[in-house]
């Protein structure tokens, strides 16, 4: 398992090189000069010169790239164009606002996911299980900055509804806009989770469907032990083993869907961040943000694989 | 025996699986499916390979038709090294060797009806002209057993059976020498698999065709081979013709395996070898000879030296067995060393 | 349980027991009336082909049938008591306690994400209550038992991490954990090597001979019954044909089915000259049943009576029992009709 582990994080490495090729790349592919695009058009030429000078573009791409890497890795990812601050106080604080956001969605999504995928297991095409997996068809399907916008209307701002509508009408329980009390979390984190959870649900269903036909759950009951038991232990945990997986993923993906929820909530982190960035070409912080994702991407990916490897006991043959 | 023309020739078959492993997932060892193996098919004859699983037997078939790229060794059809050959070539020599699998099944597209299936062979490797492929089809069709009906059926309409005479109506349809059938009969229910058995022997005498017949079942190779090899770990440990093999077996793990089948025949109350413990993994196959570990006959030279497939005192003409004391344990010299 | 004292001389006696699978416009009688007993400590052989119903005859034991599947009628009796007649919570207490199962494929029966000795210790504290500690070293003692080599290693090792014949040693240490009085082993060696199967067929006779238990042995394998069992009931299209013991199941078999059966393996005794004998065409499906003997389209014998008339059991004098009307007083065919003369040796 420790041989494992060296090698996986060893492999994460050549992944990191990419990413970092691409983000460097960036800056050199997007049109124009980039010293014009930061001094700006009008800017006299003997300026558009010392910003070139002083960002070392006038050196050779490898060399640039190399003394770009060299900064990063000491935590230096430049200074922001816009507020001149350097780029990593500039992610800093908001980095933990979208952790926070992505791993409260990804925490609500998975306990939504599993309940109602073994319900809709366990009941096969019984009414609960039609109904939940027409729900997951609906949260699959919904783009999240609408659902976004709709629980703010309703749940937020309140509608107009006739007053014999209960709960609904008239309401403001949460807060439509911000980031850290409870009332400002809840609806980002519906809204961010809701997707997965339908794919979750979705998974786990299917999963759970192939590991109760197995041999060793007929097993399991000839031994006498309890549905319950059966379906919680004995078949959770190999139907897990998928689920692992696709929860992982979905995480990479929640990462990207913050950008739009973000916008949608105003949450001041990296999501709206990257968007506010990229609106004023601001390509330091760009490059920083996106940087960064990437790399909790990877080490999302390492310790999902490692889990995966933990329950499923069959692949660990060194 | 007489001379009979060689067929099939293959000498020292080696095939290793690379193990996958380390940091960088180099290859870190070998399973060593078949590690020298060298026999000759006859021209007409049923040879048989049996042995447990693991052994190497379906290997050892896969190998002499290329389907798995053989490590190394030779194997010579009509004088010709098949491991020499191209691809192109070798896709020409399969019209002369084919095989049946155990499923039918996995072998054959779900979606393709029999009349498909048969054509199928017969385009790839054009040995029959357009206009005749559907008269050979429903010939086909008829001589394993079919009827002209079911010619546009899938096979999913088919029983265990009938799929299995589809797969030797497949095997048939471009005219081979040489079938190799691996576990051809062992899914089938018995009273089902008595009437292939019979099928597959008609055919031999109709067409003259020569059998590689791989199998577990030492009942249905008995009634089915001419000679019969004996694999255990990738390794030959005794090839006889069927009357020697049976009533003359040399090998101890011959002997063992025929004691270990059980008979329906409750008169006679027979010796049983029991073995112990089970067949060791051919990543690392024990030193020596590899049945040392679970035979009751082992010595120290056991555990040392290789014993090299021979034909020893009182064994007919082509019987060789891989046993240093096959004789002394015969005539009663060398006695079982572990109780 | 109750105390009623044993009174019961049969351990299992099952009575026209039917199990069947419902689809959307068919009821397809998987087990159709099957009867049978197994006195207390005997082994008794059920054979069959595929579809013959003897597995989903000892799944239906246990109450293990699952949707679509019902019992829709019979008794099952053990110990006198009829299972069909007990709560699911009752059941609970004698699966894997008073009666436990072992199945064919040691490698998908285990749990593959539980070791060894989690899987045999959970008998342990289902049905006696043991915590962690006790169990685990019950479930030690229980793999040496099965003769696991080592068992204090292999009690916390998963399962791919055995073989083929020693997971079914561990199924076996499982289901005779509670040390109970029924085994129900289906197909237990058929996925195993000849070698291992004699160790395997070897190790459960020598526990019943120590444990006494009765064994209901399900397989294809007519050389495994006639070396293991006492008694046999062979099974053709849900129903019994021939009830008997062992002994003259094999020295004179009755049933023309029986005799097809037997006459159709090669022997790896003696040769065979010429063709084997074989069983014309193959079993019925269950859409299209015959509608009387279910043999009858296959049987060399048959005459209008068979396929018109589906024959009883008859019980002869020495309490054996056949489902053929050539055994029967309405037979209409030949009277010296030989069951075990020459037959067809078609392709």
């Amino acid at each position: 398992m420790f041989k494992y582990i060296i090698r996986r994080i060893i492999q994460t490495i050549p992944v990191l090189i990419g990413v970092s090729i691409l983000v460097f790349s960036m800056m050199h592919l997007v049109p124009g000069d980039p010293a014009q695009i930061m001094a700006g058009e009008s800017a006299p030429k003997e300026q558009v010169e010392n910003i070139r000078e002083r960002l070392g573009l006038n050196d050779p791409l490898p060399v640039q790239y190399l003394s770009y890497i060299g900064d990063a890795l000491q935590g230096d990812l430049g200074n922001s164009m816009r507020s001149g601050r350097d780029v990593t106080s500039e992610i800093g604080a908001r980095f933990w606002v979208t952790v926070e956001l992505a791993v409260y969605s990804t925490i609500v999504a998975v306990f939504i996911g599993l309940i109602a995928g073994v319900i809709s297991a366990t009941r096969k095409y019984s009414f609960a299980d039609t109904s939940l997996m027409l729900i997951a068809l609906f949260g699959l399907s919904m783009p999240n900055f609408w659902l976004g916008l709709m629980l703010i209307q309703w749940f937020a701002i309140g509608i107009d509804l006739p007053s014999w509508v209960p709960f609904i009408s008239d309401t403001s329980w949460f807060k439509p806009s911000g980031w850290g009390s409870f009332q400002q979390v809840v609806l980002p984190v519906i809204t961010l989770g809701t997707g997965s959870a339908a794919i979750i649900a979705r998974m786990t269903r299917s999963s759970m469907l192939d590991v109760i036909g197995q041999d060793y759950i007929r097993t399991a009951r000839a031994k006498g032990v309890k549905e319950r038991i059966v379906v919680y232990q004995h078949a959770l945990k190999n139907a897990l083993i998928p689920v692992v997986t696709v929860v992982g993923l979905q995480f990479g993906g929640l990462l990207g869907g913050a950008v739009l929820t973000e916008s949608v909530f105003a949450v001041n982190g990296m999501g709206k961040l990257i968007i506010d960035s990229i609106k004023a070409r601001d390509f330091p912080v760009v490059q920083g943000t996106i940087l960064v994702v990437a790399l909790l991407f990877v080490i999302v990916n390492l310790i999902v694989d490692i889990t995966y490897r933990y329950l499923n006991k069959r692949i660990d043959l060194d | 025996m007489q001379k009979q023309k060689e067929l099939l020739k293959v000498t020292d078959l080696k095939q290793y699986f690379p193990i996958k492993g380390g940091i960088l997932g180099r290859t870190v060892n070998h399973v060593k499916a078949v590690d020298g193996v060298s026999f000759t098919i006859y021209e007409g004859e049923t040879l048989s390979i049996v042995g447990e699983s693991g052994c190497g037997k379906s290997t050892t078939g896969r190998a002499i038709l290329r389907l798995d790229e053989p490590t190394s060794g030779e194997v010579e059809f009509d004088g010709n090294n098949l491991l020499d050959y191209s691809k192109k070539e070798m896709n020409k020599v399969r019209k002369d060797m084919q095989i049946i699998f155990q499923d039918p099944y996995a072998s054959i597209n779900p979606r393709h009806t029999v009349r498909q299936i048969l054509t199928e062979a017969m385009e790839i490797q054009n040995s029959v002209p357009k206009q005749e492929r559907n008269d050979r089809v429903l010939e086909l069709m008829q001589t394993v057993g079919l009827g002209p009906h079911q010619a546009d059926r899938l096979p999913h309409e088919f029983s265990g059976g009938q799929r299995q005479r589809i797969g030797i109506a497949r095997a048939l349809s471009v005219d081979p020498q040489l079938i190799i059938a691996d576990e051809a009969v062992s899914a089938l229910d018995v009273s089902i698999q008595a009437q292939v058995i019979n099928l597959l022997k008609k055919l031999q005498r109709d067409f003259k065709l020569t059998y590689l017949f791989i199998s577990h079942d030492l009942g249905v190779v008995r009634h089915i081979s001419d000679r019969i090899i004996v694999m255990y770990l990738g390794k030959i440990v005794e090839i006889a013709d069927k009357k020697s093999l049976f009533n003359n077996q040399m090998h101890p793990y011959t002997k063992a395996l025929l004691s270990a089948i059980p008979s329906t025949n409750t008169e006679v109350k027979r010796e049983r070898i029991i073995l112990k413990g089970d067949v060791p993994s051919p990543i690392d196959p024990p030193a020596g000879c590899r049945f040392h570990t679970r035979c009751p006959f082992a010595t120290d030279l056991c555990r040392t030296e290789v014993p090299e497939l021979r034909n020893g005192d009182g064994m007919t003409d082509g019987h060789m067995a891989a046993c240093h004391y096959m004789e002394e344990i015969k005539n009663g010299e060398h006695q079982p060393t572990v109780v | 349980m109750t105390s009623a004292p044993n009174t019961y001389e049969n351990i299992l006696e099952i009575k026209d027991l039917q199990t069947s699978f419902f689809t959307k416009d068919l009821e397809v009688k998987a087990v159709d009336g099957v009867s049978f007993t197994i006195p207390k400590g005997k082994i008794l052989g059920v054979v069959g082909e595929s579809g013959s119903g003897k597995s989903i005859t000892s799944l239906s034991i246990l109450r293990l049938i699952e949707d679509p599947g019902k019992i829709v009628g019979g008794e099952i009796r053990f110990k006198g008591e009829n299972l069909l007649d007990k709560t699911e919570a009752q059941m609970r207490k004698i699966r894997g306690n008073e009666i436990s199962m072992i199945f064919q494929e040691p490698m998908t029966s285990l749990n593959p994400t539980f070791t060894v000795g989690q899987q045999i210790s959970e008998s342990y504290k289902i049905h006696q209550g043991l915590n962690k500690k006790q169990a685990k070293e019950r479930s030690i003692e229980m793999l040496k038992l099965v003769g696991i080599p080592s068992p204090e290693k292999r009690v916390d090792q998963y399962p791919h991490e055995l073989s083929g014949g020693m997971r079914q040693r561990v199924m076996i240490a499982m289901a005779l954990a509670c040390d109970p009085d029924l085994l129900i082993a289906d197909e237990p060696t058929t996925a195993l090597d000849v070698t291992i199967q004699a160790q395997i067929l070897d190790l459960m006779k020598d526990l019943q001979e120590r444990l006494g238990m009765g064994i209901l042995l399900i397989t294809h394998d007519l050389g495994v019954v006639a070396e293991t069992c006492d008694y046999v009931a062979v099974m053709y299209a849900g129903k019994v044909v021939e009830f008997t013991d062992a002994k003259t199941l094999f020295k004179s078999p009755k049933h023309p089915y029986t005799v097809g059966l037997m006459k159709s393996i090669p022997p790896h005794d003696h040769d065979i000259e010429g063709d084997l004998s074989v069983i014309r065409g193959s079993v019925p499906s269950p859409a299209e049943m015959p509608k009387g003997c279910r043999f009858a389209p296959r049987c060399p014998f048959a005459t209008d009576l068979c396929r018109e008339n589906l024959p009883d059991l008859i019980t002869d004098e020495e309490g054996n029992q056949i489902r053929c009307w050539i055994y029967s007083d309405e037979w209409n065919g030949d009277p010296e009709v030989d069951v075990h003369a020459e037959t067809e040796r078609t392709t």
